[in-house]
């Protein structure tokens, strides 16, 4: 029988489609390992459950509860595992992806305990009170920090901003029996896959990041910013305009109903810089931008900016870039 | 076919949006309250349902402050049949857990087919309202749907996932929420604007819900800190001369990004 450290923080890994771990696991588990003892939790098919396990412990997990499920869609059997993995663990803390997935099983199970949700957090720290959360407000221009009145808090931590990494252990893994709950759901009938390309990084956790907007004109010629994107080894993003008009998919959104992303480098190509799309870019480290309008309100934040035509720049950059790699 | 609508008042996206830094609650003065454009794309999906099902009736219910009486107004206007204000001054600065159990309470006093809303707002960015409504009423959820029918009792939709889509289903009744890849609101005519002057809007307070602001047994989150972030300055902005693209990669360089 394993019995669990007092100061325990439960972490939901999420499962990918295809049976991987999802990007956030790392990170995760880093947060976890800085405020307590990382015990991971893992739902998925079958199949996948001993090689998740594996993954987690290497990333850090002093332990690994894992359950079967039969989709890694549907988030209240998710929620019915991390149910039974918190009435076992008795955790100071629950923490989880502020993915789609992982939020809705935040939800539930707080719900459920009537837990305290803290959302959308970069950070996670202890004080002599417990575990605290911070946050970041309005696109960044505000920080905050937030902590329960009493009980563990169920904290979503946005992906792609904790840099900690926890030092990997060896697998202390333990099944879970976990029967279908009574909850109502939805029907999934079918399921089609949409992701591109995997070979470039990806948006929310690369650390660098190519944009481009309006100013593109169609898909074709939105081609630029992968070429730039791939001269930087960077991933790609969007404005709402570009999606809107069907040059990107709106996965690459970046902004206040998109992504937000905080990389080392952003480059915003032909985007004008409305507050809806600094609201998901502006905390990056460093601002590059290429708008032919000297007015475009994206040159008040950047920290290198181009007045001129993207079409005739960037691809002197990709050169002089391919040029420098060369030397 | 009844069909509740939830929209949500929030500070204006397309200005500087602050925060009291003693209170941490959103300064009311200093940013324009709007409705939260999800919420228009909502109550669009409503409607459409109800231009081709006109025995639907619609009901926008909306808990905040007393301005959201125009707005609810205004969803009247549009086509729905009644509103529903929640108003309480213990309501200010409640945690998606109060919020949630305020709304389920008010969608308990009804039998409603469907209950819309939005996936994310705008102001909160939680997009966890949806579930928590499915859990607190024991009902489906078919969350960012970016395609939503209705037809004989079921509801079809196409979720957006991480990386994929999926159409799901379910009977009703249940809860959807929309993304906004779903198309923004029409206009309000005349012959609405008059007719919704006629039209109920329904004032409950916490005590009407019989909810309490503050249980045992229920844990708040609460804000300890706020703080502003210092606002970014221009850097170096030039005209592009030819030169530029080889000023550009060196700066990169120096600052160790290539
Ligand atoms: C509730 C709400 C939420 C929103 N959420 C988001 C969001 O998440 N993300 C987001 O991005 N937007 C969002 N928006 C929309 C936002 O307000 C802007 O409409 C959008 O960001 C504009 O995109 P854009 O900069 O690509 O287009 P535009 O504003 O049209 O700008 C295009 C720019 O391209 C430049 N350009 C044109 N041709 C060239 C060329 N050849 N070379 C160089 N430059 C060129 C132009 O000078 C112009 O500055 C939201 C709006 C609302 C109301």
């Amino acid at each position: 029988m394993t019995t669990f450290a007092p100061d325990s923080i439960l972490v939901f890994l999420e499962t990918t489609l295809g049976g991987e771990p999802a990007k956030s696991t790392a990170e995760l588990l880093g947060a976890a390992a800085g405020i307590g003892t990382p015990v991971a939790v893992i739902a998925a098919e079958a199949e996948h459950l001993e090689a998740l396990a594996a993954h987690a412990a290497q990333a850090g997990a002093h332990s690994v509860l894992s359950a079967q499920v039969d989709s890694v869609v549907l988030t209240a059997p998710l929620a019915d595992v991390l149910q039974q993995a918190y009435e076992l663990v008795q955790p100071q803390a629950v923490l989880l992806a502020h993915s789609l997935t992982s939020r809705e099983v935040a939800a539930r199970f707080a719900v459920r305990h009537k837990l305290a949700l803290s959302v959308d957090a970069l950070g996670v720290q202890r004080d002599e009170q417990g575990v605290i959360a911070s946050h970041s407000i309005y696109g960044g221009a505000f920080a905050t920090t937030s902590a329960p009145t009493f009980g563990a808090p169920v904290i979503t931590v946005r992906v792609g901003s904790i840099e900690e990494r926890a030092q990997a252990q060896e697998l202390a893994l333990r099944a879970l029996d976990v029967a279908a709950g009574d909850s109502a759901e939805i029907t999934v009938q079918d399921v089609s896959s949409v992701q591109a390309d995997s070979a470039r990084p990806e948006l929310r956790t690369a650390t660098k990041v190519v944009s481009g907007g309006r100013g593109l004109g169609s898909a074709e010629q939105f081609e630029l910013v992968y070429q730039l994107a791939d001269a930087l080894e960077a991933g790609v993003g969007a404005s709402r305009a570009a999606v809107d008009a069907g040059f990107i998919e709106h996965a690459a959104q970046v902004g206040q109903t998109g992504v937000a992303v905080s990389p080392q480098l952003y480059v915003a190509l032909g985007i004008s810089g409305a507050i809806q799309h600094k609201a998901g870019m502006q905390t990056a480290k460093t601002i590059v931008a290429i708008n032919k309008d000297s007015d475009a309100p994206i040159f008040e934040i950047a920290d290198f900016g181009i007045v001129g035509d993207v079409f005739k720049i960037v691809p002197r950059v990709i050169s002089a870039l391919e040029a420098r790699k060369a030397q | 076919m009844k069909i509740a609508v939830l929209i949500k008042e929030v500070p204006d996206t397309g200005a500087d949006r602050t925060l009291n830094q003693h209170t941490g609650l959103a300064d009311r003065a200093a940013s324009e309250a709007v409705l939260d454009e999800i919420g228009e794309r909502t109550l669009e999906v409503a409607l459409k349902i109800l231009d081709s099902q006109p025995e639907t009736h619609i009901t926008v219910l909306s808990m905040g402050p007393e301005t959201i009486q125009a707005t609810l107004r205004k969803a009247l206007a549009m086509g729905a049949a009644g509103a529903i204000h929640v108003s309480d001054e213990q309501l200010l600065g409640a945690d998606l857990m109060l919020t949630a159990q305020v709304l389920a309470a008010a969608l308990r006093r009804d039998q409603y087919d469907l209950i819309l809303t939005g996936n994310m707002s705008t102001d909160g960015s939680a997009g966890m309202l949806p579930v928590m409504l499915a859990e607190l009423l024991s009902l489906p959820a078919a969350t960012s749907l970016s395609q939503i029918t209705i037809t004989d009792g079921v509801l079809q939709g196409t979720r957006e996932l991480e990386g994929a889509t999926a159409q799901v289903s379910t009977p009703l009744p249940a809860i959807a929420s929309i993304t906004e890849a779903l198309p923004d609101a029409r206009f309000p005519n005349f012959k609405g604007i008059m007719a919704a002057k006629k039209k109920p809007i329904e004032v409950l307070s916490l005590a009407d819900l019989d909810v309490e602001a503050l249980p045992a047994d229920t844990a708040r989150s609460i804000m300890l800190t706020v703080n502003q972030r210092p606002a970014r300055e221009a850097g170096t902005i030039m005209t592009d001369d030819g030169q530029a693209a080889t000023a550009l990669v060196e700066f990169l360089a120096k600052n160790n990004l290539v």
